[in-house]
């Protein structure tokens, strides 16, 4: 596919150097995709764009080409369209659509360079608007990076207002009348003066035959009738009924079920198998070796899902060494080498901070070691997909964030267009980052292929989904300050140790694309803050661990915000100052940070004293566009540590919704949390040595806080909602322990150090 | 094998050692209950075995000897039980796969304890994991259908 090629030899996901391919792609760019609602449309059906269908029958169904994860992504898009097509966002049928180039996502692209949000110059500017376009030609067709209604909020506007034109048009053409002179209520067009009045679903086959306008007009702020107010959500009556499919729910005719066993050492394969043990057990019937870049090992394919689990828990498998640091020991080891390496990239170096160290007396300065470990997504619903290679037509239902990606990857296993592999995407059970990851279908894909035509759907076991996922990267940062008393930081320097998330994707996702540059993931949450210090230096140290690591929600700002501002709040006590008034100083350019500092301290009552036994923390950090402060109460209680308060506010600058933006938020701040609490993915023997919620938890209902979050809307740009919740709660949480007891938490998980009720 | 299941008798195959779980979903058909683990540490396949909340991923058909409810079971789009009224009324689900189970605890929960207190809460349903952190508006939820108003 040639653009596929023209892309793969110019782009470089999230590095410096994506210029090259601007021009190139020109051409590509400027011609619209096709709208993939033409060829599949229904008796009766007329499609206005890629987004909008209307039926004669007053169905109108609206394409939310997003994975619905939980975040209320169907919702609140949805809503673009019913607040400009003028029609209750109750009559709206919702469906996720086909995977299609037509639905890529220019927003997440943009926030992928190295620039702060809030770096407006003119490089930025134009890096930003050039990878807009990039994307396009990519069709990334993704759901993350906090991004889906920062990118919608345009483009279904528009579709909702360039279909409403196009209906009036229709009528105005039937009534001969003067389009200028109609209005829209309801989903009728209105003609006031004759009284006439026709229902969308009369007029649509004749609108959806009307070029698109050439020019649209959009609803001023002030006429919004949906947008900015809180919406029913409309995923929940199928999710509280269990009607709701998902992945795992997928049935179709005749459909086999399957599972996998793939190598517990990342890269190793098989040195020898043997099934006949797994034959015997009823129910199952073949057993497959998959090789994919994503992973070695087999799958079983039975007649219902616990023969199948049965079947792959009897292989007898010998699997090859691992070739990388078999231990957490010697990984930890390798990224601290790495460290007294150069730096691969410097994303931030203001002042000099060698010439700030090198007079500062040894009372002045201030050094400390964090780390983090490798984590797990582990998503409430296990990866699954189901595949179907049935007369040279591919199709895969799966619950995924990236549908043109899948497309892409999968054509070649069967040998076809990206195009012609057909991707349905279900509702998710769960993805923070894990399920853009295209293993799962991959392996379905593969087992699928030797099943006669057959559907199977291949789900995974719990087991199986812990030991192979694309971990959140484990990490050593070494922080130096000099610090003046009275005053804060002179100088901050910060050097972070990680394995690359984007080059690990790229090689198991696209081998052909090398990575290159830096990859800003790394240090984002140390190097993008808004903060102004004299001195500040903050560099990465990529470092290939050989485990596969991915997007977790907030990526790089999981840990950085912990390292950030974790040593922000160490500087704050050597330095003798009040951390919030620390941070009021040093953000004082950044008028949105110090809203949002100051909006939490009041919440909070900051400054306080919360009684004996328990402490306050803040912390701040900008992320996905959201600038977000939050301050965390602790109290060492008789049964252990508890986490009793969050208080948060967010600055987002415009809330679509602010009910699923309040609740995306409180989602963020407990993953968060459950991340603080005891979760670590360890390794021995080149093996993850956890396998379940046993070992690895997360945060169950009587240990969650209480949390309130406020939105505040000043900033000029909006911000995203799903991940910015998580960073500062991990650093609020282990300053406030700090206070309470004296201990400063410098790795996590907390639990290891402290207990916890 | 057949089954009390929602009031029917219903066929659950011949594996007396096959987890509920998978006979419910594979074989009934009925695919509200959820798998999340396998084994019994999420909650995500809570179902009612004579009014006690079990985890079907534990339990073998072959043991099965009272009558199962699934969140087929309780109440339909059309006709909501009151525990999932107010799950709609404080919208509770984010990504929902863990909600059938929870739904079913807490309708286990307000059998056993129509008042139930934040600390009952707590404690009877610490069992069931959401890893989208809907705790608070779970606690709300229940305290609605107790009748206790909006929390």
């Amino acid at each position: 596919m040639g653009i596929a090629k023209i892309a793969r030899r110019t782009f470089l996901i999230g590095a410096a150097a994506i210029a090259g391919g601007i021009a190139v792609g020109t051409y590509f760019v400027r011609k619209p995709w096709d709208n993939p609602l033409e060829k599949d449309l229904a008796q009766g059906e007329a499609t206005f764009n890629p987004f909008i269908k209307i039926a004669s029958d007053e169905t109108i169904t609206v394409i939310v080409p997003r994975a619905e994860m939980g975040q209320g992504v169907q919702t609140t898009l949805a809503a673009f369209v019913a607040e400009e097509l003028d029609v209750p966002l109750g009559k709206l049928t919702i469906e996720h659509g086909p995977g299609s180039f037509a639905y890529f996502n220019s927003a997440m692209l943009e926030d992928g360079g190295p620039f702060p949000f809030f770096d407006e110059s003119f490089i930025a500017e134009t890096m930003r608007s050039a990878s807009g376009p990039l994307s396009k030609m990519l069709g990334l067709q993704v759901t993350g990076g906090s991004s889906s209604t920062r990118d919608a909020f345009e483009k279904m506007r528009q579709a909702g207002a360039a279909a409403r034109q196009m209906l009036i048009a229709a009528a105005a053409a039937r009534w001969n009348v003067n389009a200028q002179s109609l209005s829209t209520a309801d989903g009728f067009v209105v003609d006031a003066a004759s009284g006439n009045k026709a229902s969308y679903g009369s007029l649509a086959a004749e609108a959806g035959k009307l070029p698109a306008p050439g020019s649209l007009v959009l609803k001023d702020k002030a006429e919004w009738k949906i947008l900015g107010k809180s919406q029913p959500r409309t995923d929940l009556l199928a999710k509280v009924t269990g009607t709701a499919q998902f992945g795992i729910d997928v049935d179709l005719p005749d459909m086999l079920s399957g599972t996998v066993r793939m190598s517990p050492r990342f890269g190793a394969k098989a040195k020898s198998m043997n099934d006949a043990e797994a034959l015997k057990i009823k129910g199952v019937l073949k057993v497959v070796p998959i090789n994919a870049p994503a992973g070695s090992g087999f799958g079983v394919i039975a007649q219902n899902t616990w023969a199948a689990f049965q079947g792959a828990e009897a292989l007898v498998i010998e699997w090859e060494d691992a070739a990388y640091p078999a231990s957490s020991q010697a990984q930890t080891d390798a990224l601290r080498g790495q460290l007294s390496k150069p730096a691969d990239f410097t994303l931030r170096n203001d002042g000099d901070v060698t010439v700030a160290f090198a007079d500062a007396p040894r009372e002045e300065v201030l050094e400390a070691e964090y780390s983090v470990p490798f984590l797990a997504h582990a998503c409430m619903e296990p990866m699954n997909a189901t595949a179907r290679w049935k007369d040279g037509v591919l199709d895969i239902w799966a619950p995924n964030q990236g549908p043109a990606i899948l497309q892409m990857v999968a054509a070649p296993l069967v040998g076809v267009e990206a195009a012609d592999v057909r991707v349905h995407t279900t509702f998710l059970g769960g993805g923070f980052g894990r399920r853009a990851e295209a293993d799962f279908p991959t392996y379905a894909v593969e087992m699928a292929k030797v099943a006669d035509g057959i559907p199977v759907k291949v789900v995974w076991t719990r087991e199986e989904d812990m030991r192979h996922d694309a971990y959140r990267p484990a990490a050593v940062a070494k922080m130096k300050a000099r610090v003046r008393k009275g005053e804060g930081p002179v100088a901050v320097d910060i050097a972070v140790a990680a394995p690359s998330v984007i080059a690990s994707v790229l090689k198991r996702t696209f081998p052909s694309i090398s990575p290159m540059g830096p990859d800003k993931t790394l240090t984002e949450g140390s190097h993008d803050q808004p903060l102004t210090i004299a001195n500040y230096r903050v560099a990465g140290h990529k470092t290939d661990l050989g485990i596969p690591v991915g997007f977790w929600r907030s990526v790089g700002n999981s840990y950085n915000g912990f390292f950030h501002e974790c040593f922000l709040d160490e500087i704050a006590t050597a330095s003798g100052v009040d951390p919030l008034e620390m941070r009021l100083k040093l953000m004082a350019q950044y008028p949105a940070a110090t809203g949002a500092l100051k909006k939490v301290a009041e919440m909070s009552g900051w400054g306080r004293d919360p009684g004996p036994g328990r402490g306050l923390g803040i912390a701040h950090t900008l992320s996905f566009g959201a600038w977000v402060a939050e301050v965390a109460q602790v109290h060492v209680s008789p049964e252990g540590l508890r986490i009793e308060n969050i208080w948060c506010a967010i600055e987002i600058g415009q809330a679509m919704d602010p009910g699923i933006v309040k609740a995306q938020t409180m989602s963020g701040i407990v993953f968060g949390l459950s991340s603080a609490l005891g979760q670590e993915i360890t390794f021995a023997n080149g093996e993850v040595e956890q396998s379940n919620f046993t070992d690895f938890d997360a945060m169950r209902m009587s240990q969650c806080p209480r949390i309130e979050v406020e939105i505040l809307e000043t900033f000029h740009k909006m911000g995203g909602a799903g991940e910015p919740g998580t960073p500062p709660s991990i650093p609020a949480v282990a300053n406030a322990i700090f206070k309470a007891t004296g201990k400063r938490l410098r790795s996590m998980p907390f639990g290891k150090e402290v207990d916890f009720a | 094998m057949q089954i009390n299941v929602n009031g029917q008798m219903t066929e659950i195959g011949d594996d007396p050692q096959m987890p509920l779980l998978w006979a419910l979903r594979d074989i009934a058909g009925l695919k509200g209950t959820k798998f999340g683990c396998g084994v019994a540490a999420c909650g995500a396949c809570t179902v009612l075995l004579d009014g006690q909340p079990v985890r079907s991923c534990q339990t073998l058909v072959g043991d099965v000897t009272g009558a199962i409810t699934t969140i087929e079971g309780i109440g339909s789009p059309e006709n909501l039980n009151k525990v999932q009224q107010a799950w709609l009324d404080e919208q509770v689900p984010q990504c929902g796969y863990c909600q059938s189970g929870q739904i079913l605890a807490a309708v286990a929960l307000l059998e056993q304890t129509p008042q139930p207190s934040d600390a009952d809460i707590d404690d009877f349903m610490s069992g069931n994991l959401c890893r989208c952190g809907t705790y608070p508006r779970i606690k709300a939820a229940i305290k609605r259908a107790a009748g206790q108003g909006a929390a």
